[in-house]
């Protein structure tokens, strides 16, 4: 296990624009990001002796970036690879198998320049021969497949999942880089044009360009840079099915859980204890799995918590202050955002900044429920 | 469903039998020698509990209806609205597939409904299971 806070974020950084970016392609908006991150805390590409990434080869960025590194990770596991990587590259610097880690991330999700496509797999891949043929296209036909079961389980009725979208669009009105922030009612989503049965248009993620960066390295160089340190207090990963149709449990999920339950036993912290949540929205779903299988709220009561405004502003555990995949940006491999907002938030200058914030806690989501990543940070030092 | 053809499966050495008997008409499932466990996809050991003693067995074919969409997007040989689906098998694993022969609706697709296998031809070499609500 990586001991408490002996890595920290030190440099923190999103492309400079964010939204529709058609002037540049996949991998100029990785370096965008990266410039920025090295920009924020003094470093220069050479400098960086780890790099992490998904969605390009690790290969291809520390070239295109003119980095050597000693250290690479490209695991890819879909959205969540960032909270993977963060977890592997404090393992690495703690084990010095590097100092310094780069992690990036680049996606021209929306404008479509120099990315790669999302493909349902080879025909002779499991999901080829056993989910594609049944017509499923895309995220929004696949990811919310348990959903139906899911609300009948618990008796949720479809409002409450609407306003899921309606609390996050809260947060995304404070924040001024945010996609969408004209308010929106439970009878607003609900009217939105049907994408999916029961998923309507804004139950689902935006489709937006953008990226982001993280440099990470030793506790005991942290303090030198210029900016506050965002240490590692714990971190989780796991995964469960590439078929979510295999998934053990349509109510919940596995991955989830274990994540979730490794990064909170890491970092030895309790629920209370807890000042801010970032919870992966890729559909309006997600924060309520994230909420049950994280141990916020029992089973089938997430619903419920989020109606009663635990989560938005002025609740007691703020939950997607960027405003989320919903409404703040989606890519198509949000993560690496949701890590950025938890950053924002332990340096004390997000948006919707919450007060006092001593402890983040961001949950990833990777491939339609196939895996999750789970990094806890504080603000405070050892 | 239309024009334009479904993305057809590809069959491996592992899951060959299975595609042999969507051909023929049946719905074959593994079963573990060892722990008696049912599973699919097909693969040649148990996923409960590793053994490689695996044997073959032609289902039933029932099942109920586990969860779904019913999507409005397009999608190579489908047209929208159409459901994709997840079945519970009686035999204990689920799989996805489509409800057919009847309105893809919320009103006519209920979760927890009794449902059978029907076989669509893709191809010379390929059926696909679908399923279609039992009728009382």
């Amino acid at each position: 296990m990586v001991q408490h806070r002996s890595v920290a974020v030190v440099g923190a950084a999103e492309t400079t624009g964010l939204g529709i970016i058609p002037g540049m392609s996949q991998i100029m908006l990785h370096a965008d990001a990266a410039l920025n991150a090295m920009a924020d805390c003094g470093l220069k590409p050479s400098d960086i002796d780890g790099v992490a990434t998904a969605g390009e080869s690790p290969v291809a960025i520390a070239h295109y970036l003119g980095i050597t590194p000693t250290w690479t990770d490209g695991t890819s596991v879909g959205g969540c690879s960032f909270m993977l990587h963060v977890r592997h590259a404090a393992a690495a610097i703690e084990s010095g198998l590097c100092k310094t880690v780069l992690i990036t991330h680049g996606e021209s999700g929306k404008s479509r320049v120099g990315a790669g496509g999302w493909g349902g797999g080879s025909p002779a891949s499991l999901q080829g021969q056993f989910e594609t043929p049944y017509g499923i296209a895309g995220p929004p036909s696949i990811f919310t497949i348990p959903v139906l079961r899911y609300l009948k389980t618990y008796g949720i009725p479809i409002e409450k999942l609407a306003n899921v979208a309606v609390v996050q669009r809260e947060w995304a009105a404070k924040n001024p880089r945010a996609t969408m922030k004209d308010p929106i009612t439970v009878a607003d989503v609900l009217a939105s044009r049907m994408i999916a049965y029961p998923f309507r248009l804004l139950m689902c993620c935006l489709v937006t360009d953008g990226g982001g960066a993280l440099i990470l390295t030793g506790a005991e160089r942290a303090k030198d840079f210029p900016r506050k340190p965002v240490y590692i207090l714990g971190t989780g990963e796991s995964s469960e099915t590439p078929l979510i149709s295999q998934m053990d449990d349509f109510n919940a999920s596995r991955a989830f859980r274990v994540s979730g339950a490794k990064a909170f036993a890491e970092a030895g912290i309790a629920h209370a204890d807890v000042d801010h949540l970032m919870i992966y929205d890729a559909f309006a779903h997600l924060p309520l799995y994230g909420l049950e299988a994280l141990g916020f709220c029992k089973p089938g009561e997430a619903a419920d918590y989020i109606w009663e405004r635990n989560t938005a502003p002025g609740g007691n555990l703020p939950l997607n202050t960027n405003g989320g995949g919903l409404s703040y940006m989606h890519s198509g491999m949000y993560g690496m955002y949701a890590l950025q907002e938890s950053v924002r938030q332990m340096r004390g200058i997000a948006p919707a900044q919450v007060p006092g914030a001593k402890i983040s806690v961001c949950h990833g989501v990777g491939g339609m429920f196939a895996a999750s990543g789970t990094v806890i940070f504080t603000n405070e030092p050892a | 469903m239309t024009a334009h053809k479904r993305r057809a499966p590809v069959p491996t050495p592992e899951t060959a039998e299975f595609w042999a008997g969507t051909k023929k008409g049946e719905l074959r499932l593994q079963r573990c020698t060892a722990c008696a466990h049912v599973y699919f996809p097909a693969r040649p050991f148990c996923p409960a509990c590793a053994s490689r003693d695996v044997a073959w067995f032609t289902a039933s074919g029932k099942g109920t209806l586990y969860s779904y969409v019913i999507n409005e997007r397009p999608a190579p040989g489908f047209t929208a609205p159409y459901s994709i689906a997840v079945v519970a098998l009686d035999e204990g694993p689920r799989m996805m597939t489509n409800i057919v022969e009847c309105p893809q609706t919320p009103e006519a697709l209920v979760l927890d409904m009794p449902v059978e296998i029907v076989f669509e031809q893709l191809d010379d070499t390929i059926a696909l299971p679908l399923f279609r609500p039992v009728v009382r």
